[in-house]
């Protein structure tokens, strides 16, 4: 691990970040400019990150493109960044996604220097925590990655409605459920709500290793005693888990996914989900392997309940953005499943319907932003043959539709596949059996969709419907195409992703 | 076993490559007749390298690694040939180049834009469906098969603007897609207890008799509901009369010679591993039977000719599946290949009348017979090869079917269908009475095919007899032990049916109303598809759709509304602790000075 | 001679007195004066302590906060004027602009 002379890492993590010092400083008024910053600052990630890929040594496991800068060295925090093959995937992730949502939001108006800023200013803290080794830089980095969305939805985000109702409906009137200040709000302080248990977590397992230092290859090689690592493993998957969107502290990601405007959901849906994911595996059951054994039945329980109740939530919406919303928890749901198998094929599949779902619910807001910014309305009900008019959206979308019922040749069904053998080979066989029916429910769920918008007659409610043109294309296609190659190429990214959950097992199996 | 697999993978990659091709190059799929030119020479090519390999009977084996793991790949695709493939390839090499060519002429009134998308879609279904049959393991099998449903979803929704042809198409997704969660966790729980997908290491363990793995019934009656779904057995058949919403050359080719029999040729492909599980197989036997029997009722009621024909091949499913239950499945096989052919050919036929009639409704089309006498001749021979009249393909496969079942002691399956066998000739013949004979209607001038349509169409009935008259010249391997009666039997019923449907509906000797007042209550049934359409719409409805309102309120005012009140709440007490702030500097003073005070007494209180 | 007790009794009356000021005059002149005499008791309080100990520590203290005192009374003096002429009042109980 000897440190590489050009700071790849460093690079990829700080570039978007000095193009949004960029944009407030240079472009302001100009937003051709901030496109271009933006573009740029982003491609120079996104080819550095596939670099990386392409340069990550698979032979030699562990983390590579290793830097360390002391920050605070009496407190042992110091600027320590590396990849593995989970982060590394998750790297190459991000970049898809910002870069798609880039273009994707190429028409944003209104402020749109501040937008992009802000935008940027996020994906810094993204990559920040992919990359980040030292456990007091990645909690920056999360910080870094939460707080720009409450501006972002706030400002430019949708207020929908929701009607008051049932026995809390005194609540709904007095908090003003369905703006998207509420929105903005719920997840903001949802996430900081999570946050604090991570912090305490962390300041636990620093004071109990007394190694003085933050990094994560220092508490690796610590023993923490059991019982600690119970409550802090618990602490972490609370913290983490509030941004995976586990159940029942999901709330706030359908609510914040409506309420974002088209790139914010892309990349929030996309990634930040993810990184409470990634918390909880590189994190969670890294550091505490004992705790994660003894906590899977829960984890997996509730990933199970997450599966289910996401797709049938997800059926009865009417409104498109809440839909995508919804299945996003279900995905999750697959996600946290197959880490808490705490089997190879699982663990993989985990990790790899991370990346899947990332593409498929970044493809998938994408679209539902185009189709809103053509026909203004996200009300299911009223849309109907959309597909003579747009037929580029309705292929892209009934693709983002069947990799996310894991049809094979799409990403997904490699993710759900690895995901149900984990599941049967793990302590808690009876796993498998939600999530296979929660991959039919999607598919009743995904179809109806897809018949409702794109198929039958045309809808007597719209007029002047057109395709999506020019940039749009871009991130249309590019997220397809990466859907599709990795779902008839999966070693592509399963290959590097096994090179670390091997290890990760194995510390696991045998402490 | 050579390892030359390079024709069989020939075979499979062009009508890939021409998918791509179409599905890549915009402009290409957009001339509409020229992507169906690319389509049909790929599928050309593909057709003769197939009977190459068939010619040759290539057998091997070769896989490639694909799902990466730490000890080597935990998934592989690959090809495996061996003679029941290499008929397979040839089946569906040829019934799809058949079928597209006649789509050029069928179709011809398409405008370029989706006739291009047409011929994506089929070049794709033919990938899938070689890809499956050159499965080596259950999970490239999975993979092409719901890869075969897709594009099955996407051609029944061709014409997707129409509601009902939207509404079958996911009507059929769904229903397959519930065999395939069987089949699916059939798969997993197989691939753990045996830590492979491949059927030949599946195969050896098999004979090693170290496939004694707990629970291996349940494990491949599971893999057997994927066939149920795929190959329409009941109580799953419920989606293929439906399918006929597509266009008629796609149920040729789909939903009659190749899709449908995905699950029969999974069952016989995999036929060592059922031989372990005779209670399953028992089950697969009575299944199969059942809904011969089942569909061939509702046949004898319905209208649509494109429907009748939908009901007559789920029962004759029903038959493979059958014999494929009663140990028998290289009759079923057989049954499968003969039945690809004639039925193709029928549903060809329909389409060449639908073409020139403008209806589906057999009542209201009529003395065609003299309008366009090519088509009738073929749709005869199809019919008659259908209704198991020798010297024809049909008479010999079915027989076999018919013998494997008796052999196998299942009398309760034999009966049902032997009445099948009589119910097939009659409904078939009272199509053909009703359609090409009987009065001309008026109004419209019905008009023979084209030659691109009449071309396949002649060419399927020719081969229906050319196999017909091989297997009565040479005997046929399957159907020799089959006992001495059952030829004339199966002749026989065939007759009855005939004869049957003639005084019903040439000679109008016998009233078919009286009939059906006579059985009303299995006329009411059949009518109404033994009521399996509305249970299912009303699960759908009620509990999928019911369970799912409610758990999205619960979700909205339940989960989340815990979390509004809890909002609210803090926003309340916020709102009544704000009162303390009176503004007033004194009042603050005041607190100090009584806490000041409190302090002091309570210091002194604790000190003591 | 007077004993340290006698000046710490004088300190608390004074400091008695000037909080009494402080919590009931209604007008903002007269808290300052408040003020001003819990200041002077603790004043009284350093003097005794260092005359008692021999230790000047407490006069300079004392010096320290009697011109801390004088900056205090001109800072809030002006406080007062500048509220006068916005509110035309000093009345205490009628400046609650903070009031939640």
């Amino acid at each position: 691990m000897a440190p590489l002379t050009v700071p790849f890492l460093s690079i990829i993590t700080w570039s978007p970040f000095v193009g949004a010092l960029l944009i407030m400083f240079t472009a302001r008024h100009s937003p051709r400019a901030v496109r271009l910053i933006s573009a740029v600052t982003t491609g120079i990630s996104a080819v550095l990150s596939l670099w990386i890929y392409v340069a990550y040594e698979r032979e030699n496991a562990g983390f590579q493109f290793y830097e360390k800068v002391p920050l605070v060295p009496p407190l042992g925090i110091s600027y320590e960044l590396g990849v593995d093959g989970i982060s590394l995937v998750m790297v190459l992730l991000t970049s898809i996604i910002i870069v798609a949502g880039v273009f994707a939001s190429w028409t944003v108006a209104v402020r749109s220097q501040e937008f992009y800023a802000l935008l940027l200013a996020l994906v810094t803290g993204v990559y920040g925590v992919f990359v980040s080794l030292d456990l007091f830089v990645l909690f920056l980095f999360y910080e870094l990655a939460v707080l720009p969305m409450y501006l972002l939805i706030g400002i430019w985000g949708s207020t929908g409605e929701v009607r008051p109702r049932g026995i809390f409906a005194w609540a709904y009137r007095e908090t003003g459920v369905g703006t998207k200040e509420y929105a903005a709000m719920k997840l903001t302080l949802y996430l900081l709500f999570g946050s604090a248990f991570i912090l305490v977590g962390i300041l636990a397992l620093y004071v109990n290793a007394g190694s003085g230092s933050f990094s994560f290859l220092d508490f690796e090689a610590t023993a923490f005693p059991r019982s600690l690592q119970r409550w802090v493993f618990l602490a972490f998957y609370l913290g983490f888990g509030v941004l995976a969107g586990i159940w029942p502290l999901h709330t706030w990601s359908p609510d914040g996914h409506a309420s974002a405007p088209t790139a914010v959901s892309m990349l929030h849906a996309g990634v930040l989900m993810k990184l409470g994911a990634y918390g909880v595996v590189r994190v969670g059951m890294g550091l505490l392997p004992d705790g994660a054994v003894d906590l899977a039945w829960l984890v997996g329980t509730i990933a199970c309940v997450n599966i289910v109740y996401g797709a049938l939530s997800s059926m009865a919406q009417t409104d498109l953005k809440y839909v995508i919303a919804y299945s996003s928890v279900s995905h999750m749901g697959i996600v946290m499943l197959g880490a808490a198998t705490l089997t190879e094929a699982g663990l993989n599949g985990s990790v790899f319907q991370m990346f899947a779902h990332g593409i498929m619910t970044g493809l998938f807001f994408a679209l539902v932003g185009l189709v809103y910014e053509k026909s203004h309305s996200r009300e299911i009900g009223k849309m109907g043959g959309f597909g003579t008019v747009m037929p580029g959206i309705a292929t892209a979308f009934t693709i983002g539709g069947l990799s996310s019922l894991g049809l094979p040749a799409t990403a997904g069904f490699v993710a759900e596949l690895l995901t149900f053998l984990g599941a049967w080979r793990s302590a808690h066989s009876w796993w498998l059996y939600p999530a296979v029916a929660g991959t039919f429910l999607t598919a009743v769920y995904v179809l109806r969709v897809v018949k409702q918008i794109f198929w039958g007659p045309p809808s007597p409610h719209f007029h002047d419907l057109v395709d999506a043109r020019g940039p749009e294309w871009v991130a249309l296609v590019a997220l397809v195409a990466v859907l599709m190659l990795f779902g008839m190429v999966p070693g592509l990214a399963i290959a590097p992703i096994d090179t670390a959950t091997v290890p990760l097992l194995a510390r696991i199996v045998n402490p | 076993m050579t390892l030359d697999v390079g024709l069989p993978l020939l075979v499979l990659a062009l009508p890939f490559v021409a998918f791509l091709l179409l599905a890549i190059v915009g402009p290409l799929r957009r001339t509409g007749r020229g992507a169906g030119l690319v389509s049909i020479a790929a599928i050309a090519i593909s057709f003769g390298a197939a009977l190459a390999v068939w010619a040759r009977e290539f057998v091997a084996e070769r896989t490639w690694g694909w799902i990466p793991a730490d000890g080597g790949p935990i998934a592989t695709v690959g090809v495996l040939v061996d003679p029941l493939s290499n008929a397979m390839l040839v089946l569906v090499t040829l019934v799809s180049l058949l079928v597209q060519i006649y789509s050029l002429a069928y179709l011809a009134d398409e405008r370029p834009g989706p006739l291009g998308r047409y011929y994506t879609y089929q070049s794709l279904f033919v990938f899938s469906m070689l890809g499956l049959v050159l499965a080596p393991g259950f999970l490239q099998m999975f993979v092409f098969w719901e890869l075969v449903g897709l594009c099955s979803y996407l051609l029944i929704g061709f014409w997707y603007e129409r509601p009902a042809a939207a509404r079958a198409a996911v009507k059929a997704f769904w229903i397959t897609k519930l065999g395939d969660v069987g089949f699916i966790v059939g798969i997993v729980l197989l691939w753990s207890a045996t830590g492979t997908f491949e059927f030949t290491e599946l195969f050896e363990q098999a004979q090693e008799n170290a496939l004694a793995v707990p629970g291996l019934a349940t494990i491949m009656f599971l893999i057997y509901l994927g066939a149920v779904g795929k190959s329409a057995q009941f109580p799953l058949h419920v989606w293929l009369p439906d399918a006929m919403e597509g266009p008629t050359p796609v149920s040729a080719l789909i939903h009659a010679a190749t899709m449908v029999t995905a699950g029969v040729y999974m069952v016989t492909r995999t036929e060592p591993l059922f031989a372990l599980v005779p209670e399953v197989l028992t089950l697969i036997a009575w299944v199969g039977a059942f809904t011969a029997l089942l569909a061939a009722t509702m046949a004898c009621v319905e209208g649509d000719i494109k429907r009748v024909l939908a009901y007559s091949t789920v029962s004759q499913l029903g038959y493979m599946m059958a014999a494929a239950g009663a140990g028998a499945s290289p009759a079923g096989f057989l049954h499968l290949l003969t039945h690809g052919l004639f039925k193709a050919l029928l549903f060809l036929a329909a389409g060449a009348v639908i073409h020139a009639v403008g209806t589906n409704d057999i009542f209201r089309m009529g003395g065609l017979f003299r309008a366009m006498p090519q088509t009738g001749i073929v749709f005869v021979v199809g019919t008659l090869a259908l209704a198991g009249v020798p010297p024809l393909a049909g008479f010999f496969s079915k027989e076999a079917v018919l013998g494997g079942v008796w052999e196998a002691h299942l009398t309760g399956p034999f009966l049902m269908l032997a009445l099948t066998a009589l119910l097939t000739a009659f409904y078939m013949f009272r199509v053909v009475f009703v359609a090409f004979f009987g009065r001309a209607h008026a109004g419209g001038h019905p008009h023979e095919a084209p030659w691109l349509m009449r071309g396949p169409l002649w060419l399927l009935a020719i081969l229906t007899l050319l196999v017909g008259i091989r297997f009565a010249l040479g005997g046929g391997e399957t159907h020799a032990e089959a006992p001495g009666w059952l030829p004339p039997l199966s002749v026989g019923l065939a007759a009855v049916g005939f004869v049957l449907a003639w005084a019903m509906y040439q000679r109008r000797a016998i009233d078919p109303v009286r009939i059906a007042v006579a059985l009303t209550p299995f006329d009411y049934l059949a009518r109404r598809r033994y009521g399996l359409d509305g249970l299912y719409a009303g699960l759908y409805r009620g509990i999928i759709l019911g369970f799912s309102r409610l758990i999205g309120w619960i979700d909205r005012y339940v989960v989340d509304g815990i979390l509004n009140a809890l909002t609210a709440l803090t926003l309340r007490a916020g709102d009544g602790l704000r009162h303390i702030q009176s503004g007033r500097a004194q009042d603050y003073v005041y607190g100090v000075a009584f806490g000041v005070l409190f302090l002091f007494v309570w210091a002194q209180l604790w000190r003591r | 001679m007077i004993g340290l007790s006698a000046y710490l009794v004088l300190a608390a009356l004074v400091f008695s007195i000037g909080l009494f000021g402080v919590l009931t005059r209604r007008n903002a002149v007269g808290i300052l004066l408040g003020i001003e005499l819990m200041l002077n008791a603790v004043n009284i309080n350093l003097v005794a302590f260092a005359r008692f100990n021999g230790d000047l520590t407490g006069l300079i203290f004392t010096l320290f906060t009697i011109s801390i005192t004088v900056a205090e009374v001109a800072v809030g003096l002006a406080i007062v004027i500048a509220i006068f002429r916005v509110r035309r009042t000093v009345e205490a109980d009628r400046l609650d602009l903070l009031r939640g």
